[in-house]
Formats: structure tokens, C-alpha cells, sequence
């Protein structure tokens, strides 16, 4: 009796295999088989670290992964901090009114890549709402804005950080406790005091694993930075797709060493978000 | 503290104009998309010169954008039902028989997170253009990565519906009074995770119509999807493409409340039952 029932529990583990199948066919071989391009020369064969020190010396693509931190560091630390203000002031209101912008930002991370651009281009390009009232009020930092500079593609990136950024900063607010905050107060500590010494220590872990993800989100981003600039803004992430389906004669092995790089520092995104994720848990939040 | 009321209705205002401040940033490119969708013409006013809904007729009636949302449509529904059909079962089986073994769908689920579309990509394209399986610029290659990116958002919800009801007990239960583990599946547990499950699939759904990079490098023209065709036409007629962005929005609006309609729904007695237990 326990024998059949053993192997009919082995039988329930055949349901897996459709998926790890899968799994392999359209994430796990192409990865390997990518991983293996980007140590062959340009013919596609033999075996070299050429790729990997072309990319890493060549001024363009050095370029372009400064760039791409830039952006995603800049929109990272703005996203975060309009997040970090908002959701608090979110906490205050009442369950319904919660839940309502929670589900309001939910949606709006649903607004990015080309609808995104589009709609930034309608306010900020060159004929662009925003751009015409800046010329009438003749607020010139308004009315020259270049919406397809550094300082256009950061103010979409950071838009579609923001509600990003407060769906994962929400939550981390409720391992704050009321109660905390009156034991404080009754004990003669200020508010200031309160959030240097127990608000922020007991928030930083999330913080910081959310700034990971959001960095995460912006390096590997591609779609609102392509609708916006098309192919001149130099970021990792144009240039790895411009090597391997742009106009210029294709170049897999190259493209692959430069994606090998980017998909290490998102690894390494992750990582981080998962150890300040176990410090939270093991500081029992 | 003392409980200084006139503090306390600062606060409040303080945090009603952050809110505030916080929807119209959000709202604005939205709202500035429709004005510009609705606009007859547009010279260099402020304002539009003319109100008109013919850039919603002119889409509306053109064959290429119906057939770019059918292919959408064929595409996320056919994603959705083939990766619950797959993911449920596996989920289901990890989650009560071998917990153990869970730890293979988390790593499974972060692999998108890893690796963008614009990573993964680059092998695919190398695969699957020439040889056996050439299947770029078709639809099964596209069903085939969208799979991969809307699973992590199907395990999380499905396994939080699965230790929401206590599917262990339950299948204990069921089965200690007789039904087979098939039946006890069936009819006790799917039941129970249907609203999680269609929350997700509503989310996946959305998700693929927003998504532009894998079909842009792997299928590009030769299956044109709603995004890649917003993404031509943005180049051709802007207030044809912005009624475009403002009918995907309707669409996301309608799915985000049908997910919170759905997501507010409780299987039923499962309330009732717990305050029992009490």
C-alpha cells in the first residue's frame, strides 16, 4: 500500500515535464546558447575573451553602459524618494482610499514603451503641450526642453519608476507600527528621533532591495528609450538589440558578450534585492 | 504628544496635496493623450481649435489596426489558457505533495527578471531562424516567450490562492472522506483558486498587450501586434496613434477593475467558516 501510493507520488512529479521542456526550449538554451556566442571570434567560431574586451574597451560601448547607469541610477534614487514620500502619505488614509491607489499605480506600470514615449512626446516634444504653455508663461527651461536628450529619456524613466517604486515601498510601511510611534512619543522622543533611530533602520533593507530592483527594471528597459530616440541614444540595451536586428551588418557574438555583461549586473541587482530582503526577515519584520 | 488638533488637520492637508500632486503626475500624459486624441486640429494654441472622434473612426475602421488587436487577442488568450493549463498543475502538485521541490519554480520564475527581452532575445533569434524549428515571424515563437514572462505572476498568485484555503488540509480532507486526489483537485481545489487564478490571467493579459521588445526583434512586421503597429503609426499620423494609446488605456482600466472586482471576491463560506472556527 505505501509502495503504489510512493510511486504514485513519483507519477505526479510527470507533470513537470511540459513545463521544464519549455522552460528550456525558451529561456534556459537560448541563454547557454547565448552565453556560448559570446566567447566565439566574429565568425562564430573558436574560443575567445575578444567579445568581452572589445566591449569593455571600446569607447562606444563604454559609453553606453555609463549611460545606462546614469540613467538608471538617476531615475532609481528619484523614482525611490518620490515613492518613499508618497506611500507614507498613502498610509494615512483610509483602507478604501488605499486600495484605490494602489490599484491606480498597479495600472499606470502597465503605461510604459511606446504608449509612454508617445504620450511624453504629446506633452514635452517639440510642438508638445506642456512645451507651448512653457513659451506662452515664457518659462524658458520649459519651452527649450529637449525631450530626446539624457534629461528627456530620465524624466520618462523616472515616470514609469515612480509607480513601480510605490507598489514595492508601500508595503514596507506596514512593518512600522503605530504603537512604536506612541511608545516613542510617551518615552519623550521627537518625530525626528523617532525615524532616525527606528523608522529609517527598520525600513533601509526594503529600501535598498527596492532600489535594486528599480535599477534592475531601468538597465534592462528598452522600449520607451527606442520609441523615444530610436537607435541615437547610446544605452547598453539599444546597442546590444542595434548588433543583433538593426540596420548595421549583424554581429551575434559581440552583441552576446555585451548582454552576458548586462544580464550579470541585473543577476547581481537581484541578489542584493534578495540578502537586504533575509535581513529584513531575520530582524523578525 | 499632546493631541494638537490643528497639527493634525496640517498633516492631513499635507498629505492630501501630496496625493493630489502624485495623481495628476501620474494622469497627466494620459489625459494630455486623450485632449490630443479628441483635437479636430491643433495649431499653436494651448488648447485644441476643434473637438472630433474621427481619429477614433479612422482607426476603428482601419483593417490593419483590427487585425493587429485580433492578433494581440489570439496571442494572450492562447498564452494565457496553455500556461495555466501548465503552471497550475505543477504549482498545485509542488505545493502539497512535495514542498520540496518548490524551490525549482522560484528559481523558474526569476529567470525573466535576469535576463530582459533584450537579453534573451539574442539566442532565440539564433535558434530559431534557421534549422529545424524555424518559427521567428510567426506566432508560436511569440506564445512561446510571452509563457516565460507571465508565469512569475501566475505561480505568485495561484500558490498564494493555494495557502489562502489550506490546500493541504483540504486535499487531506477530501481524500480522508473518500475522493480521489483527480476529484479532490477538481472539485475542491480549483473551485477555491479560480479568483486568484483569473486575476493573474487578467494581469498576463495586459502585460502582453503592453509588450513591444520581443515582438519587435523576433517577429517584427511579419505579425504585427498592437504595439508594433502604435509604434509605425506614431510616424505616420500622431492623433491616429494617440487614440490608439488612449483605447489601450481604456483596456487596461477595464482589466484593472475587473482585478479588483475579482480580487475583492472570497470563496464561498471560507469567511464564514473561519469566524466558526473562532
Amino acid at each position: 500500500m505505501a509502495r503504489t501510493s510512493s510511486i504514485q507520488n513519483k507519477m505526479m512529479l510527470l507533470v513537470l515535464i511540459p513545463l521544464l521542456v519549455w522552460l528550456g526550449a525558451f529561456e534556459l538554451v537560448p541563454v547557454l546558447r547565448m552565453i556560448a556566442m559570446s566567447f566565439q571570434n566574429n565568425d562564430g567560431q573558436g574560443f575567445t575573451l575578444g567579445q568581452y574586451v572589445k566591449g569593455l574597451t571600446n569607447p562606444l560601448y563604454g559609453k553606453a553602459m555609463l549611460n545606462s547607469l546614469k540613467i538608471s541610477f538617476i531615475s532609481s534614487v528619484a523614482g525611490l524618494i518620490i515613492a518613499l514620500v508618497c506611500s507614507y502619505s498613502i498610509t494615512r488614509f483610509t483602507t478604501k482610499l488605499r486600495d484605490r491607489m494602489i490599484m491606480i499605480s498597479n495600472m499606470i506600470t502597465n503605461f510604459v514603451g511606446v504608449p509612454l514615449a508617445f504620450a511624453y512626446m504629446i506633452l514635452l516634444g517639440s510642438n508638445g503641450m506642456l512645451t507651448l504653455i512653457g513659451k506662452e508663461l515664457g518659462i524658458r527651461s520649459i519651452a527649450g526642453f529637449d525631450l530626446y536628450s539624457e534629461a528627456g529619456l530620465t524624466l520618462t524613466y523616472i515616470y514609469y519608476q515612480v509607480p513601480m517604486a510605490i507598489l514595492l515601498v508601500y508595503p514596507l510601511y506596514n512593518g512600522i507600527r503605530e504603537e512604536w510611534k506612541e511608545a516613542a512619543a510617551m518615552l519623550g522622543a521627537s518625530v525626528w528621533s523617532f525615524w532616525r533611530h527606528i523608522g529609517i533602520p527598520v525600513l533601509l533593507p526594503g529600501v535598498l532591495g527596492t532600489f535594486s530592483i528599480l535599477m534592475a527594471n531601468a538597465l534592462g528597459a528598452y522600449a520607451t528609450a527606442y520609441a523615444l530616440t530610436g537607435s541615437n541614444y547610446n544605452l547598453l540595451s539599444i546597442r546590444i538589440s542595434a548588433l543583433v536586428s538593426g540596420d548595421i551588418f549583424p554581429n551575434f557574438q559581440l552583441g552576446s558578450a555585451l548582454a552576458v555583461i548586462l544580464a550579470v549586473i541585473m543577476i547581481a541587482s537581484l541578489v542584493i534585492n534578495e540578502w537586504m530582503a533575509s535581513l529584513s526577515r531575520r530582524r523578525g519584520l | 504628544m499632546k493631541p494638537k488638533t490643528s497639527g493634525k488637520s496640517d498633516g492631513r492637508k499635507w498629505h492630501g496635496t501630496v496625493l493630489g500632486v502624485l495623481l495628476v503626475y501620474l494622469f497627466l500624459p494620459v489625459a494630455g493623450t486623450l485632449l490630443f486624441s479628441l483635437a479636430r486640429q491643433w495649431q499653436d494654441g494651448i488648447l485644441p481649435d476643434g473637438y472630433t472622434l474621427q481619429w477614433y473612426g479612422s482607426i476603428f475602421t482601419d483593417g490593419r489596426f483590427l487585425a493587429a488587436v485580433g492578433r494581440t487577442l489570439l496571442v494572450g488568450v492562447i498564452t494565457v489558457i496553455v500556461t495555466l493549463a501548465l503552471m497550475v498543475p505543477v504549482i498545485f502538485v509542488l505545493n502539497v505533495y512535495f514542498p520540496k521541490w518548490e524551490r525549482l519554480l522560484q528559481i523558474s520564475v526569476l529567470l525573466p527578471f535576469a535576463f530582459p527581452p533584450v537579453v534573451s532575445a539574442i539566442g532565440l533569434i539564433k535558434m530559431y531562424s534557421s534549422g529545424p524549428v524555424a518559427i521567428t515571424g510567426t506566432v508560436w515563437i511569440l506564445i512561446g516567450v510571452y509563457f516565460i514572462m507571465i508565469q512569475p505572476f501566475i505561480y505568485q498568485s495561484v500558490r498564494n490562492s493555494l495557502s489562502t484555503i489550506n490546500a493541504k488540509d483540504l486535499v487531506e480532507a477530501a481524500e480522508m472522506l473518500g475522493a480521489s486526489r483527480m476529484a479532490a483537485f477538481r472539485r475542491v481545489i480549483l473551485p477555491n483558486i479560480l479568483p486568484g487564478t483569473l486575476v493573474a490571467s487578467l494581469l498576463s493579459f495586459s502585460m502582453i498587450f503592453g509588450e513591444f521588445v520581443m515582438s519587435r526583434m523576433l517577429v517584427g512586421g511579419q505579425f504585427e501586434t498592437v504595439q508594433m503597429y502604435l509604434y509605425n503609426q506614431m510616424n505616420t499620423s500622431g492623433q491616429a496613434a494617440s487614440a490608439v494609446v488612449v483605447t489601450y488605456f481604456a483596456l487596461i482600466l477595464v482589466l484593472s477593475g475587473l482585478v479588483l472586482k475579482l480580487g475583492a471576491w472570497k470563496p464561498k463560506g471560507y469567511r464564514s467558516a473561519q469566524v466558526e472556527e473562532e
